[in-house]
């Protein structure tokens, strides 16, 4: 086993609403190897120097979404950013940008929960199909245009990066707008109109400023800033569609 | 306290608790449904998932086939109805899913493909490259949001069963952001709360997998079911344990000691050929494998690193653009978490604990002995797993069991009467009590983190890869010990919103009760079979005396209570477990003897 033989400040924003008016920082020396993680880091601060500290994590290998925080003020997943980055300064952390702080590192994300709800997350059918027909065909071409968009972990890190989230909270942001886009351009999905809806909607696509820092902290290339984009086109082109077609632009 | 009625709860909102949800609200709309999470759904375990989802599907293979994979590699402790019956539904659940929009990786016709997965005859694993479990989750949260009878409670830590006239009618929990509890009154309970892997030191397994659905059960009576059986996966990250799929061998990759030597060819796996074989070599069960590692750990072959002995997987004969197309999330692991480009360097890996075979003893319908409560999913012991899961079998329980659990307690629901909740509401006022005095009790002395770190340690020193009758009760009597010190723990932290320390209090005493189990199964099972290997006389398996499942039993302030029960045998006999050409050779032999 490896000796720890570094000492690392980690600075961390504390608010526990119960006693706080503000958060504020509190600073903690944590021995570190080059191996760990910023979470690594933090856990060590709760095992051994403060069990009051609270994160949300779990699985530590960047998947499950959950350890999101700004470091040094960059939105980044925990697991996944290494204390050995940032030695020997000291590295700070706070809870996600642009979301009210429930307590220390946790934000609420009640919000982003509502948004995702609200754009039906969910295939309807173009075509009908029974189980006993087997599946729908869809080739790897068709499932390119949406498999990167499937992949998003709803870490909220565009959020925090989000400027426009940043001055309207309705917005319905990067990672909502990825998820309409996934369904939209999956061959087997149906409801685009319907969907479009909501994209065209006081808090939809449009305010978006293009500004692509969303895409840029994407810890999985979602590339969020594309789908917004594309669904302006989409939103703009529907926009005018509408007005020719009996069955407006969504087809 | 408030009361929230339902007519089924589930507890968990992982692949099976989710999968349960959309089967109850598709079986009948009209019943109130509670899914009730300790994080948000999408973040459950069930998200790690990797390599894939088994199923029939290519025209060379069958039911049968899958049959006798699962049973051989549970080494012939499976309750074999149970088993017959998961093969036959696997590949219309894997469909449902398809449906549900879950992006499965296709054949350039378009139809879902199937990859190559260990101690599996034909390849029938279907993957979404390799990040199948979290597109599987997700699929299946995104679709849940359709059912408006899935009300969710979301960041809920459930503390307590409620049982009342010898029935299952409620659970407890307390909402994480607040610290208040509820109580949620329903007619059937099911538990989908995953495995308990955080017990062992190093493992494969996030934050949340802490045995908590196991642990309400077996307070509650339940037995737990071949808890001993726990798998250690060969291929994971020296120091973290995260896990490297086994689909990197599914793939082609190989498994290689020191001197570049594939070395499963000594351990009766081989020959050694330069393309995947089915269920030889690298595609040999996982038990096999870490097995294998041992041993050459013993003879000095493997490779000494900061975080203990290696082996190397070689994934570079695969090539980048197969790597990148196949296995992205490997490949951004190796290089991320070790600086390791798989396609240019192997990747240092060694064993860690990976899942729970055992749990919850329920019947072929999910049903626990206790009326009302049902179980799926890894919490559970359903029977398909034996004494060695095969990889990719346990996405497909989620989804096949996750619905037969939804079906059976929304049946259970509608055919008994709601209870008196007057009388429930007093039960759950005497958990809030209890729960409310840990984290208000003061004068204790004893960290958390030390009591968890000295468990996952007896863990692994005790309950490894390979078992002695001295080190196993070594780690009996120390998690005794742990849990009389338990009782004198300490929590700093006060306050009612967002403790997390009074919640890992409560999961830490839930992990020390599963961890008793484990380890009094283990030193009671006096043979050898699957993932429980022993060293000290009983080596072999023992039919005779032990082809039957340990159920360990509850018993407050002491250790578990022991027994056993019955396995179901229908069609095929316990016979030699091999695998490679004497694998081949011993199918020939049975086939053989058939005609």
């Amino acid at each position: 086993m490896s000796e720890h033989s570094k000492i690392i400040e980690i600075e961390v924003l504390r608010y526990n609403p119960e006693t706080d008016k503000v958060p504020s920082p509190q600073v903690f020396e944590v021995p570190f190897t080059d191996d760990m993680s910023v979470l690594q880091g933090i856990q060590y601060i709760k095992d051994h120097l403060d069990g009051s500290l609270s994160f949300r994590w779990s699985c530590r290998m960047a998947i499950c979404g959950s350890c999101g925080m700004m470091i040094n003020g960059v939105p980044h997943l925990s697991c996944e950013t290494f204390l050995r980055d940032y030695y020997p300064a000291r590295v700070r952390v706070e809870a996600l940008n642009h979301f009210p702080i429930e307590r220390d590192l946790v934000i609420n994300m009640e919000g982003f929960i509502k948004k995702l709800e609200s754009i039906q997350p969910y295939i309807i059918p173009k075509e009908p199909r029974t189980l006993a027909q087997g599946e729908y065909l869809q080739t790897p071409e068709e499932l390119n245009r949406y498999e990167q968009f499937s992949s998003c972990i709803n870490c909220m890190l565009c959020y925090a990066a989000c400027p426009q989230f940043g001055l309207n909270p309705e917005f319905i942001g990067p990672a909502a707008t990825a998820l309409l886009h996934r369904y939209n351009v999956d061959t087997r999905d149906g409801a685009k109109e319907e969907r479009m809806e909501l994209v065209h909607s006081e808090e939809g696509v449009f305010h978006c400023t293009a500004v692509g820092y969303c895409s840029e902290v994407c810890p999985k290339h979602v590339d969020p800033a594309n789908a917004v984009n594309q669904n302006k086109t989409n939103s703009a082109m529907d926009y005018f569609l509408r007005f020719i077609s009996p069955k407006g632009g969504a087809k | 306290m408030e009361t929230y009625k339902a007519d089924v709860v589930i507890v968990g909102g992982g692949g099976a608790g989710l999968r349960a949800a959309i089967a109850v609200a598709e079986f009948d709309p009209t019943l109130r449904i509670a899914l009730v999470s300790k994080v948000y759904p999408m973040r459950s375990h069930t998200v790690a998932a990797e390599g894939g989802s088994a199923g029939v599907k290519l025209p060379t293979d069958k039911f049968d086939y899958h049959f006798n994979d699962t049973v051989t590699g549970g080494d012939w402790l499976c309750e074999q109805d149970v088993v017959e019956y998961f093969v036959s539904q696997c590949p219309e659940e894997l469909t449902q899913l398809e449906h549900w929009g879950c992006p499965w990786s296709r054949t350039p016709d378009g139809h879902v493909n199937v990859r190559a997965f260990g101690g599996m005859k034909i390849e029938r694993t279907w993957f979404a490259a390799d990040k199948t479990g979290f597109h599987m989750l997700h699929t299946l949260f995104q679709t849940s949001i359709k059912y408006p009878s899935i009300k969710r409670f979301d960041e809920h830590f459930c503390v307590d069963l409620v049982v009342a006239d010898g029935r299952t009618q409620g659970v407890v929990t307390i909402e994480i952001a607040s610290g208040e509890l509820t109580l949620i009154e329903a007619r059937s309970v099911v538990i989908a709360t995953g495995g308990a892997g955080r017990v062992f030191r190093e493992n494969t397994n996030g934050g949340v997998v802490t045995g908590d659905g196991m642990a309400l059960a077996y307070r509650h009576g339940v037995p737990l079911r071949d808890m001993e059986f726990v798998q250690y996966h060969p291929t994971c990250m020296p120091g973290t344990g995260l896990l490297f799929t086994e689909a990197c061998r599914g793939e082609g990759g190989f498994l290689v000691n020191k001197d570049g030597y594939r070395y499963l060819q000594d351990y009766g796996l081989g020959p050694a050929e330069p393309t995947p074989r089915n269920k030889a070599m690298e595609l040999g069960p996982r038990d096999r494998l870490s097995q294998a590692f041992w041993y050459e750990q013993q003879k000095g072959r493997t490779i000494e690193g900061p975080h203990g002995s290696v082996v190397h997987l070689d994934l570079r004969h695969l090539g980048e653009a197969k790597l990148r197309e196949r296995l992205p999330q490997i490949y951004e692991l190796a290089e991320q978490f070790l600086g390791v480009d798989p396609a240019h360097a192997p990747i240092p890996v060694r064993p860690a604990v990976h899942y729970t075979m055992g749990g919850i003893l329920v019947d072929g319908k999910c049903a626990a002995p206790l009326p009302g409560l049902f179980a799926a999913g890894e919490c559970s012991s359903v029977g398909i797993h034996g004494a060695n899961r095969l990889g990719s079998n346990s996405l497909s329980e989620l989804c096949v069991f996750g619905k037969v659990a939804g079906v059976e307690a929304a049946r259970h629901a509608k055919s008994v009467a709601p209870g008196n909740s007057a009388n429930l509401l007093k039960q759950a006022q005497a958990v809030e009590q209890r729960v409310v005095g840990l984290v208000r009790k003061s004068g204790g002395s004893e960290r958390i983190a030390t009591l968890r770190r000295e468990m996952a340690q007896t863990m692994e020193d005790g309950c490894g890869i390979y078992r002695l009758a001295e080190s196993m009760q070594k780690t009996c009597d120390k998690l005794d010990e742990l849990k009389l010190r338990f009782k004198n723990v300490h929590i700093e932290d006060k306050s009612s919103v967002w403790n997390t320390e009074w919640l890992l209090a409560i999961e830490l005493e839930y992990q020390l009760d599963v961890a008793q189990a484990m380890a009094y199964s283990a030193l009671n099972r006096r043979e050898s079979r699957g993932a429980h290997q022993r060293l000290d006389g009983y080596e072999a398996r023992d039919d005779i005396n032990f082809l039957k499942h340990s159920q360990a039993h509850y018993v407050a302030d002491g250790a578990p209570r022991i027994d056993y029960g019955p396995v179901k045998i229908t069609k095929s006999q316990p016979g030699t477990r091999a695998y490679g050409a004497a694998g081949e050779q011993a199918e020939r032999e049975r086939n053989a003897s058939h005609v």
